[in-house]
């Protein structure tokens, strides 16, 4: 032992310890039971879904939970026969489209508002940020409405393009405020030292507090692509021709037709989810991160 | 031509302007125009079908107020159901949510695993997964029903029947928002100093009393955030309900409409856009309503 210090002192003495050991036994081991239990409720679904987008049409309505003659042909009809593959394309490009837009905007305003003094700065910042008080479902009417009438191109339309679906998502208030709050850590010497080197004021943005901002930066991203690629009703009412839908609105369209395809529902589904599930796999510590990060802030 | 003629200060007020320029103009016109035009709208009988759209005052309010009087109406329905979404949904979700994280707080083992699987249904298409419970609830060969016949219980109806289709959705909604607030509720826990449950050890204090004397009160800040985001959340809920009901409607008989399936039907499916804005308002001013609490609660803790 090379202190004595309170705590440790007491470690050794103190008898509640060794009964309090004993319980935490009892006690790890209900948790884990219990954990495991709630782990499968998460999983059993997911393979439901996996299963039976490989499982053949007869075999739908039976009641096993593997496929006795496992077939791709689901997902073969489902990228052949359907637009499938254009709603997938669609996802990608206006999440894409959000996400690029996201980091840079997002970034730039929250490097201003954290290194910029002007006047006008703070009403500002407080109207961008009120704007998040304001549901997205009360500006669904008034969007629709510009976007059959927009002021760019006069007379055209915005319904059925990727900007008509991607714009009410390329900047956000709450990306801003993250932004802003990472971007007060950049030392203030570090932009003054480029300025003596003539470095411009966007050379200061992209060269300097970029790179010190990249884990912010990524986590911002990686919601804003999740959450761009889950998006539902606006991509609902900015569509009307199926070539033009997103995922999710074409996977709602496939349950039009009388009777239900649960078979192609469920190819749909898995092809939806299960990329976007690995991506979250792989970057899991950055998301979970980032989102205890908005917590504690908030 | 580079501004040299001006001072520093001047200079950076100049590219403070031009850094913000294109995020302002997209606040003002795609943010807080189309607010305020929601706002006009639900003072007219504004239908993009027909050729003039009328003044009429507070008349969408005042059918909104007669609806919700009926004994019986769609929208009294949509907000009942949007109420009893969230007083059902808030409390279990985060009660659930707290003891998977007071449990996960506690062991290593395995951790990480059980955090990803906890959490991937929250980063899944809403769209997506609510189709697969749908499946799920099915008559006949749907899991649930099949594990019912299992354990030799009678076959529920669930989304079929007026009563259980509101808590079938509602399943759903907290199966998967509850990987969020257990990544929440471990932040919380992760900032209360390990000192104070050494002393409560030593006290004697006993598993319970820690918790409510300790974890719970200091805990109380992300309880309240997750409260408040959970609330407004539940408020807004759409997707579930249109993926896991028939034709999207929100049936059977109305047992699952919400008011935000409400505002998309009479806006986009009856161009109702005047009924349906005064709709978005009340939606609004719920909203409003929960964050003012959350600001009074948050500032009396300051004090």
């Amino acid at each position: 032992m090379d202190s004595i210090t309170p705590s440790n002192l007491f470690k050794d003495e103190a008898p509640v310890r060794g009964v309090g050991r004993a319980e935490d036994w009892k006690y790890k081991v209900f948790s884990y039971l219990l954990l495991t239990l709630i782990a499968l409720t998460m999983i059993v679904p997911f393979i439901w879904m996996l299963s039976t987008s490989v499982k053949p049409e007869s075999e739908i309505l039976r009641r096993n939970l593997f496929p006795v003659e496992p077939t791709m042909d689901n997902y073969t009809e489902v990228i052949n026969e359907t637009d499938l593959p254009l709603w997938y394309k669609n996802s990608f490009i206006v999440a894409v489209i959000c996400t690029v837009s996201v980091a840079f905007f997002d970034a730039l305003a929250g490097f201003v508002f954290a290194k910029y003094e002007f006047p006008g700065k703070r009403p500002i910042f407080i109207a961008f940020l009120s704007s998040l008080m304001v549901p997205t479902e009360m500006l669904l009417i008034p969007w629709f409405i510009m976007s059959s009438n927009p002021p760019i191109p006069a007379g055209g339309t915005w319904v059925d393009t990727y900007w008509g679906i991607a714009f009410p998502g390329v900047i956000t208030a709450a990306g801003i405020f993250l932004m802003r709050q990472f971007m007060q850590g950049v030392p203030d010497e570090l932009l003054d030292a480029g300025r003596i080197d003539g470095v411009s004021e966007f050379g200061l943005f992209w060269r300097v507090a970029v790179p010190l901002s990249l884990p912010a930066i990524g986590a911002l991203s990686i919601f804003t692509f999740l959450g761009n690629w889950n998006a539902f009703i606006w991509p609902l009412i900015a569509t009307t021709r199926s070539e033009m839908f997103t995922l999710p609105v074409g996977i709602q369209q496939f349950s039009s037709e009388a009777q239900t395809p649960w078979n192609l529902i469920m190819t749909g589904a898995s092809l939806s989810v299960i990329p976007l599930m690995i991506v979250v796999i792989i970057f899991q510590r950055y998301i979970i991160e980032g989102i205890a990060l908005t917590g504690l802030k908030g | 031509m580079r501004p040299w003629h001006l001072t520093l200060a001047r200079r950076k007020i100049v590219w403070a302007y031009i850094f913000l320029a294109i995020p302002i103009v997209f606040f003002a016109y795609i943010r807080i125009y189309p607010a305020l035009f929601a706002f006009q709208m639900s003072l007219y009988d504004y239908n993009p079908l027909s050729a003039e759209q009328p003044y009429v005052g507070f008349e969408n309010y005042e059918k909104l107020w007669s609806e919700l009087g009926k004994r019986k109406s769609p929208t009294k329905a949509a907000f009942q159901n949007t109420i009893n979404y969230v007083l059902l949904g808030v409390p279990v979700q985060l009660c659930l949510a707290l003891a998977v994280a007071l449990m996960l707080n506690e062991i290593r083992f395995l951790s990480t695993i059980y955090r990803i699987l906890f959490f991937l249904p929250f980063v899944t298409s809403t769209i997506a997964i609510a189709w697969v419970f749908r499946m799920l609830y099915q008559p006949r060969f749907g899991l649930f029903n099949v594990v019912l016949q299992l354990l030799s219980l009678p076959q529920q109806p669930f989304l079929n029947s007026p009563q259980q289709a509101l808590p079938s959705v509602l399943a759903l909604v907290i199966w998967q928002g509850m990987g969020f607030a257990v990544i929440i509720f471990l932040a919380g826990l992760k900032q209360i100093p390990r000192t104070y449950y050494e002393a409560a050890e030593v006290d004697g204090a006993s598993r319970w009393h820690t918790f409510r004397y300790i974890t719970l009160p200091l805990l109380n800040p992300s309880i309240v955030y997750l409260l408040v985001l959970q609330t407004i959340s539940f408020l807004r809920m759409f997707a579930p309900v249109v993926a896991m009901t028939e034709q999207g409607r929100g049936g059977p008989l109305d047992a699952t409409t919400t008011v935000v399936l409400r505002v998309y039907r009479e806006a986009f499916q009856s161009f109702n856009m005047g009924y349906a804005s005064s709709l978005t308002v009340a939606l609004f001013a719920m909203i409003l309503g929960v964050t003012i609490i959350q600001l009074s609660v948050t500032s009396r803790r300051i004090n």
